[in-house]
């Protein structure tokens, strides 16, 4: 923490002496920029093409979700975390839903554990899919961008059919789940593994080998372990730097007490680790639904709650994995309707701010592909 | 020196094996177009059928005599998050008792508004409203997205209560 309150401090102290002392100058990178995807401002002090320090100014897709929460009855603040980071949807509304159950001292039935352990796994893989893709282009494949998103497509229908919406889903909700799944779900992600398993190899044959790629992301943005826990810095991002920090491990919710899947952890701490990490999760997620898909027991897909849910008085934490690390959800009530107090503690504004200490001394075109392997979702920073 | 020479050319020579490597990826679905997915839209707009649950936007179930079941309760007005509808109520005579009951008069559905969150549909006692599948929503003016969902002339199906 103390290295982002020095950091907002040094701008007044140093501020525009230090840039005619040297040869250093500014550059802004956004808001508008596309390999920011999504409007954040990167306030970059170069030296020549060296970064000496890049500063996040964030804010310019804020919408004040927490404080909308306070005004919104439980079942209605489900929806707004869709808005959160929007490509792990499903897994944002399951904290929601998993912290107002704690609050209710709700056990929800096997089924809907089951179901949303298998569509949590399935928007994970589909966040990995686009992250792949996007991931290319940067760099300057458009390709990858394609192939990516053929095979995210398929995902999308498996959703579509059952929750109702391609991206912004809301189907949880406290209890359990909006409707039962669809008939053709099971053939349908059964379909999707078989394909996929296929598919996945070709992911590593057009970008892992790359020498132009591999050039490009090894050794670079070294993040050692000491610094991915002192900013925070969760999900593959932080297991990149060999920091053990998955949520489905260490405090297991829904159904991953009873899968057998593997925590990556690898300990380059650069680039091309955490592109690594990504692509190797991608296959634990797919041994998970695997593992589930035959199983889904029989039973209803809600619990049986009251129209008006109010949480006894107290305060309440629940924290998964989403597809870019720990998202934790704080509610604080008072016995009404709405909650006295939502907070979100949200993976992306914890892994941002490792980048100053991330960039530093390297290129500027490296920075691009730091940005990537973070993978950033604005609206999950700025919420 | 040898050595840094030998080093040069296996780099040389490993580059061009993992570019190619990429090229095959891409070249056997250049020779394979059956296996691309692209669909060409609007082309295909007579054979494109969107899945069942798909939430496009809310509609009001009118049946072939212009009847729907919409009793004017408000329930879905209070569970939308974002005040996408608003319920105009009037009062009317009952036939059968004679009494004054609350009918429903102008159902506004606020489409630019709407988050397709489905809470409405739940919450609907009679299930009087449903979700429908069209989804080319655009328009030139945002005023033309404040619907109105109950047709000119309809009125309530008999039989049902709130
Ligand atoms: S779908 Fe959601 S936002 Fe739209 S009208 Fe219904 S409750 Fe409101
Ligand atoms: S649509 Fe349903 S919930 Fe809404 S006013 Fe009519 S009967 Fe009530």
């Amino acid at each position: 923490m103390s290295n982002i309150f020095s950091l907002i401090s040094d701008k007044d102290s140093k501020g525009t002496s230090s840039a005619t002392e040297t040869q250093e100058y500014f550059v802004n990178m956004g808001p508008q920029h596309p390999s920011t995807h999504g409007v954040l401002r990167l306030l970059l002090t170069l030296d020549g093409e060296i970064i000496r320090k890049v500063e996040p100014h964030i804010g310019y897709i804020h919408r004040s979700i927490e404080k909308m929460c306070e005004k919104d009855s439980y079942q209605q603040i489900v929806h707004l975390t869709d808005r959160m980071d929007y490509l792990s949807c499903h897994m944002n509304n399951e904290a929601v839903c998993l912290a107002v159950e704690k609050g209710l001292q709700l056990e929800v039935p096997d089924r809907v554990k089951f179901i949303r352990t298998i569509i949590s796994e399935l928007t994970r893989l589909s966040s990995h899919q686009l992250w792949w893709g996007v991931m290319g282009m940067d760099l300057g494949a458009i390709t990858t961008f394609l192939y990516g998103f053929r095979d995210r497509e398929q995902i999308t229908d498996i959703f579509e059919e059952t929750c109702g919406a391609r991206l912004t889903m809301n189907y949880n909700v406290p209890g359990g789940v909006m409707f039962d799944i669809h008939p053709n779900f099971q053939k349908r992600t059964k379909d999707f593994l078989k394909y996929f398993k296929e598919k996945l190899p070709e992911y590593d044959e057009l970008l892992t080998g790359n020498v132009i790629f591999v050039e490009r992301t090894k050794d670079i943005g070294y993040l050692s372990k000491e610094d991915a826990i002192s900013f925070g810095v969760t999900g593959p991002s932080g297991r990149a730097s060999g920091f053990a920090c998955d949520v489905r491990k260490k405090d297991p919710y829904s159904a991953y007490d009873r899968v057998d899947f593997k925590e990556i952890i690898r300990t380059d701490c650069d680039s091309f680790g955490r592109y690594k990490v990504r692509i190797a999760e991608m296959y634990e997620s797919l041994h998970i639904i695997e593992q589930l898909i035959d199983n889904i027991p029989e039973g209803d897909f809600k619990a049986k709650t009251k129209a008006v849910i109010k949480l006894p008085p107290g305060e309440y934490y629940q924290r998964v994995e989403t597809a870019r690390g720990e998202l934790g959800v704080y509610v604080i009530s008072d016995n009404k309707k709405s909650p006295y107090r939502v907070k979100f503690r949200s993976p992306g504004f914890s892994n941002l701010f490792a980048l100053d200490t991330m960039a530093k001394g390297y290129k500027i075109a490296d920075l691009v592909a730091m940005m990537s392997t973070l993978d950033l979702v604005i609206p999950d920073i700025d919420r | 020196m040898f050595k840094s020479i030998y080093k040069y050319l296996t780099d040389i020579f490993n580059g061009a094996r993992t570019l190619l490597t990429g090229m095959k990826v891409t070249g056997y679905y250049f020779f394979h177009p059956k296996e691309i997915i692209t669909q060409q839209y609007p082309e295909n707009r007579d054979t494109l059928k969107m899945f069942d649950m798909f939430r496009g936007e809310v509609v009001l179930i009118h049946d072939e005599n212009n009847e729907h079941k919409c009793t004017g309760c408000s329930a879905c007005e209070l569970a939308c998050p974002n005040g996408t509808i608003e319920i105009i109520s009037d009062k009317a005579i009952d036939p059968e008792t004679g009494k004054s009951k609350k009918v429903i008069d102008t159902f506004v559905y606020h489409l630019q508004m709407c988050t397709m969150c489905n809470l409405c549909i739940l919450a609907c006692p009679t299930d009087a409203i449903k979700m429908a599948q069209t989804f080319e929503h655009a328009v030139f003016d945002r005023s033309e997205l404040t619907k109105v969902l109950n047709r000119p002339g309809s009125k309530i199906m008999a039989g049902i209560k709130e």
